[in-house]
């Protein structure tokens, strides 16, 4: 469904992304992780189109879409949310996911049936008359998932959804999550919260200083020495194994 | 909802009865209102509710008095036929400013200064081309017809400004409730959000300005056909760029009623000012006293208010 080939992305003399690959079959969920500063956030805003790749190729359901604008990219059924939460602010959670609902009706009256639908799915039901602003970091994540999924996309990159949620919001949105793997969208997840990824994705992929350092099943990873070092330190797993 | 409804009808009753009753001088203040609540909302289309907040919105007006009254007086046009060209050349020019101001990426103060200085290239260049007849202005033949856009009774030019203030606010309602305007909303509050939710944020912006220009350059015939003059300063003077952003500010940006809420305050404002000045002695020399009252209610606006005046009603009705 998503093949990402050999992706570079430089700043200045920073190589963020270099040679990274991945694939994502439809269906799957799928996880991206890895320390801070691996350049998780630009592979996703690179394949998501907010940059363009210094090389490589991005091809969506055997498209080509390597430097597509980002507008582009979410008509052609590809979404990403954010980390950092952008909410409208000034405006309603019911407004905030019609503006995703419009991508593909210019009905008023529909976007704002699917908008309670799609609030219905996330959880955030009692909750679409209060402004954009007025939202808890646990509402906010919510409503970055919910405008995303009113675009209607078939693969979703879900950029650290559970950053800064305590433990039972990250079990309700772990559920979320599953519930819209259920409904068909395919899910491609950034992640800090190593349990969250381990219980929600059937594969991983990791990434340090920019470059892919290993894939396999989460259980397979947690063993990876490769991995162990990238997160711990030189010489973390002998010590570990030890 | 309803009571919204009554409200706006007995309102537009209101104003037709308006200059049945009271003497023509206040018929041309009522005239006034409306034609700058008409190029305010102009302006909001545009800064309010697109969030793309200009300082030259003036260029349009301009382009729009200079087109009809050059086609009047050097090509013999009809007014009524010089109307929608006049409109065309405002919304040409916003297109084009929209196209090379956001094709180089320039958003917030650097947008709004960039506009500011095409409405001073606008201005100069009016002053020096020949075709516009230089610093002289240009003088249009009075000939009170209505054929002529021009009209003996003040009545009539009330009735105009009234129906292109109606139309404005149908503009904006419509806004409130479309998919052009819930993108423009979008734009306004955060432009990477809404990118990645699949706007196309390039194309709706130019939209908006192409829209916003042609708005106000049709403000910028009406003005020529009421005064019959205009020169470089009147039409591209950086005062009637402020008094379309402040009217806007102060009734509340992004509202469809903020610009004719602030139009009437403003005007309210200098009337009582203007007769405050000729009974107080003590006033006399404070003149304009209208422009220390103006200021001194922006910055009370801005620092207690910021959504404008529209608030306050909205205020209530949360409480309600």
């Amino acid at each position: 469904m998503l093949e990402v080939r050999e992706v570079s992305k430089s700043f200045g003399g920073l190589k963020a992304v270099d040679r990274a690959s991945l694939d994502v079959a439809p269906g799957e969920i799928v996880g991206l992780i890895g320390p801070n500063g691996a350049g998780k956030t630009t592979l996703f805003a690179t394949i998501a189109g907010f940059h363009r790749p210094d090389a490589g190729t991005v091809t969506f359901e055997g498209k080509p879409i390597t430097g597509l604008a980002p507008h582009r990219i979410c008509a052609a059924g590809m979404v990403r949310t954010f980390q950092i939460t952008q909410p409208f602010a000034g405006i309603s959670v019911r407004e905030n996911i019609m503006v995703g609902a419009y991508l593909h009706t210019a009905d008023r009256h529909l976007a704002a049936r699917e908008a309670e639908a799609v609030a219905g799915l996330v959880g955030m039901k009692d909750q679409l008359d209060q402004r954009g602003a007025d939202l808890t970091v646990a509402g906010r994540k919510r409503l970055e998932l919910a405008r995303a999924l009113a675009t209607g996309p078939r693969l979703l990159l879900l950029d650290e959804v559970m950053a800064g949620l305590n433990p039972t919001e990250i079990v309700e949105i772990v559920g979320v999550i599953r519930n819209i793997r259920a409904s068909g969208v395919t899910i491609l997840l950034i992640e800090h919260v190593m349990q969250a990824v381990t219980s929600l994705a059937e594969r991983v992929y990791v990434l340090n200083q920019g470059r892919m350092i290993a894939e396999g099943t989460p259980a397979a990873i947690a063993d990876n020495e490769e991995v162990i070092e990238a997160y711990l330190g030189r010489g973390a797993a002998k010590v570990l194994r030890a | 909802m309803n009571r919204a409804a009554l409200l706006c009808a007995l309102g537009l009753l209101a104003a037709l009865a308006y200059p049945l009753l009271v003497p023509n001088y206040l018929v041309t203040i009522g005239m006034l209102v409306f034609f700058t609540a008409f190029i305010g909302q102009s302006w909001n289309i545009a800064g309010g509710f697109a969030g793309q907040t200009s300082f030259g919105h003036v260029v349009f007006f301009g382009t729009g008095a200079y087109t009809s009254t050059i086609l009047q007086v050097t090509w013999g046009w009809n007014p009524w036929l010089a109307w929608p060209a006049a409109m065309a050349a405002g919304g040409a020019v916003g297109w084009m400013i929209a196209v090379l101001s956001f094709r180089a990426g320039l958003r917030g103060s650097y947008f709004a200064l960039i506009t500011l200085a095409f409405a001073e290239v606008f201005r100069i260049l009016a002053n020096s081309v020949p075709f516009t007849k230089g610093g002289l202005g240009m003088l249009l033949k009075s000939d009170p017809r209505p054929i002529n856009f021009q009209f003996k009774d003040p009545i009539w030019v009330y009735y105009l400004a009234l129906l292109l203030c109606v139309v404005s606010l149908l503009i904006a309602w419509h806004l409130t409730r479309s998919r052009f305007g819930a993108r423009l909303v979008a734009i306004r509050e955060n432009e990477d959000a809404a990118r990645a939710l699949g706007i196309d944020v390039f194309a709706e912006k130019v939209k908006v300005l192409t829209l916003s220009g042609a708005m106000c350059a049709a403000g910028g015939t009406f003005y020529a056909q009421k005064y019959l003059y205009i020169d470089p300063g009147i039409a591209f003077g950086v005062d009637k760029s402020v008094e379309m952003l402040l009217v806007s500010m102060v009734g509340g940006a992004g509202t469809i009623f903020g610009p004719l809420i602030g139009s009437f305050t403003l005007m309210g404002i200098n009337e009582v000012t203007r007769w405050l000045a000729s009974v107080v002695p003590a006033l006399k020399n404070v003149q304009p006293l209208s422009l220390i009252v103006y200021g001194i209610m922006l910055i009370l606006i801005v620092a207690r208010l910021p959504d404008g005046l529209m608030s306050l009603f909205r205020r209530k009705r949360r409480h309600a």
